[in-house]
């Protein structure tokens, strides 16, 4: 299965939490700190367990999720 | 295969034509997930330079410091006849119509349904989250039976105020309109399912194929007093029943 990882934009990210539901290997949580917008934000806590499905980017309502993934060479 | 001899690639970035600046929507706010879906079929058919894009009256009214393309503003309701009106002069161009549920079904439902009766050129994004979401969730013509808003507390009561406007069977009367579909932005799937039918409706008009709309149904989890995570369910449990998902026109063009 392919791997890959999130990059969570914090300032851009609202806290809505929809990425949370979506994420099929629920490995995004909600941080105990606030940003600059005074929102919680989402962390991924195991990146190692992305499989770069995307879903929760395609989810996000403030564009805040980019996804890379990893790829032989 | 997470180490040296791995190569990282970007796979999913914000699109070219979404402007970077945080938006000004709620948490949990479809309008954000619309307008990426929109900023994306405009890159990928590249359009963005003659794309005339029609803000309404609405939450979505500030939509052009978002999507970096060219915009007019339009008086409440009249985005179609604007629409109209700039495809009529500028034939070259792509006009695409953002509208909201008060915009489109209350004050501008003639607009609406004239300008699909005559099939104009134009596509004609409907955004339903059952609730006039900006002046502070107010009953729109699209409420459900029964949900309680500011101005109906005790629940909408049909024998009062009359049902929730389906849009996309309303406009299925008329012989015009090429493409109808109604689709939701609840969950990945639907996402998915709605950035095809928002390339179809901008890429008809591209094709010179004709009248285009696409209703999205979407989530005002403020207006609803509801958690993001509740909104999406209700889009589920409540809309989706009273609101069919589907396609309820596609005609090809004969010379395409």
């Amino acid at each position: 299965m392919a791997k890959g990882k999130p990059g969570i934009d914090i300032e851009r990210c609202k806290g809505c939490a929809l990425c949370i539901e979506a994420c099929p290997e629920k490995i995004l949580k909600m941080s105990e700190s606030f940003n600059r917008q005074g929102q919680p934000y989402t962390i991924c806590f195991e990146p190692e367990r992305c499989t770069s499905c995307m879903s929760c980017a395609i989810i996000c309502p403030d564009s805040a999720i980019r996804i890379w993934r990893y790829v032989a060479v | 295969m997470r180490n040296e001899d791995a190569d990282v690639k970007l796979v999913y970035s914000m699109p070219e034509s979404l402007v970077d600046r945080p938006n000004h929507y709620c948490p949990g706010c479809g309008h954000g997930i619309i307008h990426k879906l929109l900023t994306q079929a405009i890159d990928e058919l590249e359009i963005r330079e003659k794309t005339i894009f029609i803000a309404p009256v609405g939450c979505s009214v500030l939509a052009y410091f978002y999507i970096d393309v060219d915009g007019c503003e339009a008086a409440h309701g009249r985005a179609p006849a604007v629409a109209t009106g700039l495809k009529r002069v500028h034939k070259d161009k792509v006009i695409i119509s953002y509208q909201g549920d008060g915009d489109l079904l209350a004050i501008g439902t003639a607009e609406t349904i004239h300008a699909a009766n005559r099939g104009e050129n134009i596509t004609v994004i409907f955004v339903n989250n059952a609730i006039y979401g900006m002046t502070g969730g107010q009953m729109a013509p699209t409420s459900l039976a029964s949900q309680k808003t500011k101005t109906s507390p005790y629940g909408r009561d049909p024998a009062d105020v009359g049902q929730p406007i389906r849009a996309c069977e309303l406009l299925n009367t008329l012989e015009a309109p090429v493409f109808i579909e109604r689709c939701a932005v609840n969950n990945v799937k639907n996402i998915l399912k709605t950035r095809k039918a928002i390339k179809k409706v901008v890429q008809n008009q591209v094709l010179n194929i004709g009248y285009s709309f696409v209703e999205i149904l979407s989530m005002c989890p403020t207006g609803w007093g509801m958690t993001p995570q509740r909104a999406v369910e209700w889009i589920d449990e409540a809309m989706i029943p009273y609101y069919p998902l589907g396609n309820f026109r596609k005609k090809e063009s004969d010379h395409v």
